[in-house]
């Protein structure tokens, strides 16, 4: 057994460990020997065609790529061996808030890899692919009618890539209407890509107050919006965990002035099948489906974020969009005129649309309901039980997340500290830090199981209890994963983003 | 209920915990005006054997390339993926997890992203590589928004060679950042370099050249970055990486910035996605870059790790002065694109680059041969080639398909000069037989 990947090496274990594990775990560049290779091609069968009569020289390469020369065990074996090194929801409890790391369900899996959907070439005529048009035709009315909304664009790669795709449309309609509008407002707890979309737009962002009950300052909302003002962006519930319930009053002081309602559909797990955005005046929504329909995060993609818009807003869509038939036949629709065009190449993140048409299938509209409801009981539960040790700086009920504050006096314990200390109860750390510096954002999605949350709450006492009688243990954190505390800010002063075989 | 796991029991025990007496209770803030009244309006669960039994009958009216030959590329490629890729992309432990914010629980896939920008580095030539975008035409958007931050300049050059959806995906981004763009024409299939230069001032900020470009043909980059370069212009090169192993790389001709669609890297077609956008640079433009960066590092005891870095440019930190809106990449591609480049090793490679240009030159001069069929351009071409045809394109694409075969893309798509054009790709993964097969189809059309 390896302790470099394996971890619980403390000092006095670590001097039992021979010297040749104790090395550092070799990249690929570092593996193998010249000429080798993990794949069985078979010859060509045609005959080599002249490259120096079809190519002039001075395009034709002299030396390949220094790429990794590995047979299949080791290949094998690398990646093996990486995938030990890392939290995952299959093995990994992730109260990780606004980002939902809910159970991935194999049958998602499964179906995405038949290959009557994986080998499907984008430019295969429409009458070769009529299943695939025909499951994201449903699962655009599907969107639609979660969200309340008139229709759905699949387009969006990403939620940020969807957040950009609906300003996009705003813009577009505000220009159809002969106004130029280049503000967006947002609440100070906006998610990043809030402000970031809106640069990529060429609007500029501006705060809207939060109230200390976590709700929006509707005063303040007054004062700014006006007849610049393109859009507010809100996610709702927020990033405190909190359905604004004065979301119908927000919308009725954009809507006066022109202005549309972006609603941010990160946190849509808290109200599926309870409410509606449309219902209180959202006009854009985004749904980020690596979130709220269980397609998997895949250490950073790929997701896919659709999103749904408002009757008035439809014309703007990007291109092109699933369409069915008088006949029931499927295909698309690139006779939009007034569409912002295309955000990326061919369709969609497809593959990643397949799993949430299967989630949704699988669930249909009790078990949608049934996900809000445990989702919202299981964060309700843990801040339950958690509120003696840990200060929650806004009052209950919660949605699906909540925020709680480590504050262990002088003891230099915060949130970092106790994170740190989670990986060593083989718990994910929640979200740090955002919305407010210093705090633990903490979801539990619907899919933990009660005995999950109970070890998820026994881990967070004893560190509680550790921060006073302990703090170096804590302070110290991790202690048993791959490596320990990592120098991520020499990473960034000095990078090192690519391997070259004489730097070490 | 599905995927959830309280029983009635533990959900009564949770509420009296909480203080509660109802699940309704805990949604007391959203306003009874604002409930559904009754359920979504959609299909009822389906049970797991049912479940299968919908997702087969759509699967079974689709007809996928297993069942067809495909000739198509135009940015996205029938190549062959070996099993090992599937194999280890699809360990749960990478599917499942989360970004890698929090190093310490993520060294694998951290690792992964750092061998894979090293990887991209090397088959694009540059310096320093992200760990993925969404897919190339975004990637282009991005190394576009790039361009005008480094120079200042707003005015970008476009290759009329540039695939159609790249062209809309630029325009939709571009609007709104006030970027305006000019195209540079063709000649022969390759960029007018005589055109380029009179169209070069001081007010363009970058030039997008795609080679191979949207009709297969390989751009003379030798003649083409020297003169952007006199114009203090930057070259961003849209590039397929599997040309790396035969062609000169973008970066050993001086390109600024390498973006380009990964999909042949291991990643199945999927109709049009998930893909891979790449994206490579000079190391002075490292902090210019948008997407995450993974950096090698130490721990607290020297050993080496890895972490996301340079994450002061992103919006997480940054919010609205952060290089992109970009806040993941497209993870499990980036991870199948690097085990599909370490399983090939240099040899596969070169392979493999090999025989899609033999196959596609084969195919070419026997098309070519053909009666009433002619090449459309002398360039060089590496996989893909644009045909011309008298025989009507439509009626020489259904003749094909009724044998099975997916013989090309109508040119029209790009533009309705090409009307008797189409685009034909040979990858390595066809065979002698299925090449001689398309070739009847078209003598017979």
């Amino acid at each position: 057994m390896d302790p470099v990947f394996l971890g619980n090496v403390d000092a006095s274990f670590m001097s039992q460990i021979p010297k040749t594990q104790q090395q550092d775990y070799p990249v690929l560049f570092e593996m193998g020997a010249p000429g080798l290779t993990a794949v069985a091609l078979p010859e060509s069968g045609v005959r080599a065609a002249d490259r120096r009569r079809h190519v002039p020289a001075e395009l034709l390469a002299e030396q390949l790529p220094a790429l990794p020369e590995v047979g299949e065990l080791d290949l094998v074996r690398h990646y093996k061996r990486l995938s030990h090194k890392c939290f995952s929801v299959d093995e990994n409890f992730y109260p990780l808030g606004s980002c939902t790391m809910k159970y991935n369900p194999r049958i998602n899996e499964r179906v995405a890899a038949m290959p009557e959907f994986t080998e499907v070439h984008p430019y295969q005529e429409d009458a070769d692919v009529q299943g695939l048009l025909e499951m994201l035709y449903w699962l655009r009315c599907d969107l639609a009618e979660i969200a309340g909304l008139a229709e759905v664009t699949l387009q969006p790669a990403a939620g940020a890539h969807g957040e950009m795709t609906g300003l996009m449309i705003i813009n577009a309609y505000h220009r159809s209407r002969g106004e130029n509008r280049r503000q967006v407002l947002a609440p100070e707890s906006a998610h990043g890509t809030n402000p970031a979309s809106c640069t990529i737009c060429g609007c500029t962002q501006i705060s809207v107050k939060g109230k200390p009950n976590g709700r929006v300052d509707l005063d303040d909302l007054r004062a700014k919006v006006n007849r610049d003002t393109a859009a507010l962006m809100l996610t709702n519930p927020n990033t405190v965990g909190i359905f604004d319930e004065q979301v119908a009053d927000i919308a009725r002081i954009l809507h006066a002035q022109g202005t549309q309602f972006y609603m941010d559909g990160a946190n849509m797990n808290a109200i599926l099948g309870i409410t509606q955005p449309g219902r209180f005046g959202v006009d854009v929504m985004h749904y980020n489906t690596h979130k709220t329909f269980s397609t998997p995060h895949g250490g950073g993609g790929p997701g896919a974020g659709p999103v749904a818009v408002a009757e008035h807003l439809r014309p703007f869509l990007p291109v092109p969009q699933v369409a069915r038939r008088c006949d029931g036949s499927f295909t698309w629709d690139y006779d939009r005129p007034h569409s912002i065009g295309k955000v990326r190449s061919f369709y969609g993140q497809i593959g990643v649309l397949v799993r949430a048409y299967t989630y949704i299938r699988a669930l249909g509209p009790d078990g949608l309901r049934d996900v809000a409801e445990k989702a919202v009981l299981n964060a309700n539960y843990l801040a339950a039980r958690v509120k003696h040790r840990y200060e929650l700086p806004f009052p209950p009920p919660y949605a699906h997340e909540f925020i709680a504050m480590p504050k262990f006096g002088d003891s230099g314990i915060g949130d970092l500290e106790v994170s740190k200390r989670l990986l060593d109860h083989r718990i994910h750390p929640p979200t740090m830090s955002f919305p407010i510096h210093h705090c633990l954002m903490i979801e539990p999605t619907e899919t933990e199981s009660l005995a999950a949350l109970d070890q998820f709450v026994a881990a967070m006492l004893e560190i509680a209890d550790e921060a006073e009688k302990d703090p170096e243990m804590v302070k110290t954190a991790p202690h048993t994963t791959s490596v320990k505390r990592v120098d991520e800010v020499t990473a960034s002063r000095k990078p090192n983003v690519r391997w070259k075989p004489a730097v070490r | 209920m599905r995927y959830t796991q309280l029983t009635d029991a533990q959900v009564k025990q949770m509420l009296a915990t909480i203080g509660v007496t109802s699940i309704d209770e805990l949604f007391k803030t959203i306003p009874p005006q604002l409930r559904l009244e009754g359920p979504l309006r959609l299909h009822p669960a389906l049970s797991e054997p049912a479940l299968l039994e919908d997702v087969r009958s759509l699967a079974a009216r689709n007809n996928d390339c297993g069942k067809l030959v495909c000739f198509l590329g135009g940015g996205a490629y029938d190549h062959f993926i070996p099993t090992v890729v599937d194999a280890l992309a699809g360990q749960t432990e990478f599917v499942t997890a989360y970004t890698p914010y929090q190093a310490e629980a993520s060294q694998g896939v951290l690792q992964a992203f750092y061998e894979f920008q090293t990887m991209v580095c090397e088959v694009t030539g540059m310096q320093v590589a992200n760990a993925s975008l969404y897919e190339g035409a975004s990637a282009v958007a991005e190394a576009v928004m790039m361009a005008t931050t480094i120079t200042g300049r707003k005015r970008i050059l476009l290759s009329e060679g540039l695939h159609p959806d790249t062209v809309r995906v630029l325009r939709t981004y571009g609007l709104e950042r006030g970027i305006e763009y000019a195209g540079v024409p063709l000649a022969d299939g390759g960029l007018d370099v005589g055109e380029l230069r009179a169209r070069l001032d001081k007010t363009v900020g970058g030039v997008v050249i795609p080679s191979p470009n949207f009709f297969g043909c390989v751009e003379r980059l030798d003649r083409i970055i020297p003169v952007l370069h006199e114009a203090k212009v930057l070259a961003i090169v849209v590039a397929d990486p599997l040309a790396a192993g035969m062609f000169k790389t973008p970066g050993a001709f001086g390109a600024d910035i390498v973006v380009g669609e990964g999909q042949g890297l291991g990643i199945p077609l999927g109709y049009g996605g998930p893909y891979l956008g790449i994206m490579a640079t000079r190391e002075e433009h490292l902090r210019k870059m948008p997407g995450r960066v993974v950096g090698m590092t130490t721990d607290r005891e020297g050993r080496r790790s890895f972490c996301l870095a340079l994450q002061t440019r992103e919006q997480h930190i940054k919010r609205e002065k952060a290089t992109s809106n970009v806040c993941t990449n497209q993870g499990l591609m980036a991870m199948r694109a690097a085990i599909y480049l370490a399983a090939l090793g240099r040899e596969g490679l070169k392979t493999v680059a090999t025989q899609c240009f033999d196959k596609a030159h084969y195919a070419a001069e026997a098309i070519a041969a053909l009666k009433g069929y002619s090449l459309c351009f002398s360039a060089p071409f590496f996989k893909e080639f644009t045909v011309q045809t008298d025989r009507g394109v439509d009626h020489v694409l259904s003749e094909c398909r009724r044998r099975g075969i997916l013989g090309g893309i109508p040119m029209r798509r790009l533009d309705e000069r090409y009307e008797d054009c189409f685009l034909v790709a040979v990858t390595e993964k066809r065979t002698r037989a299925e090449i001689n097969s398309l070739v009847a189809a078209f003598e017979a059309a």
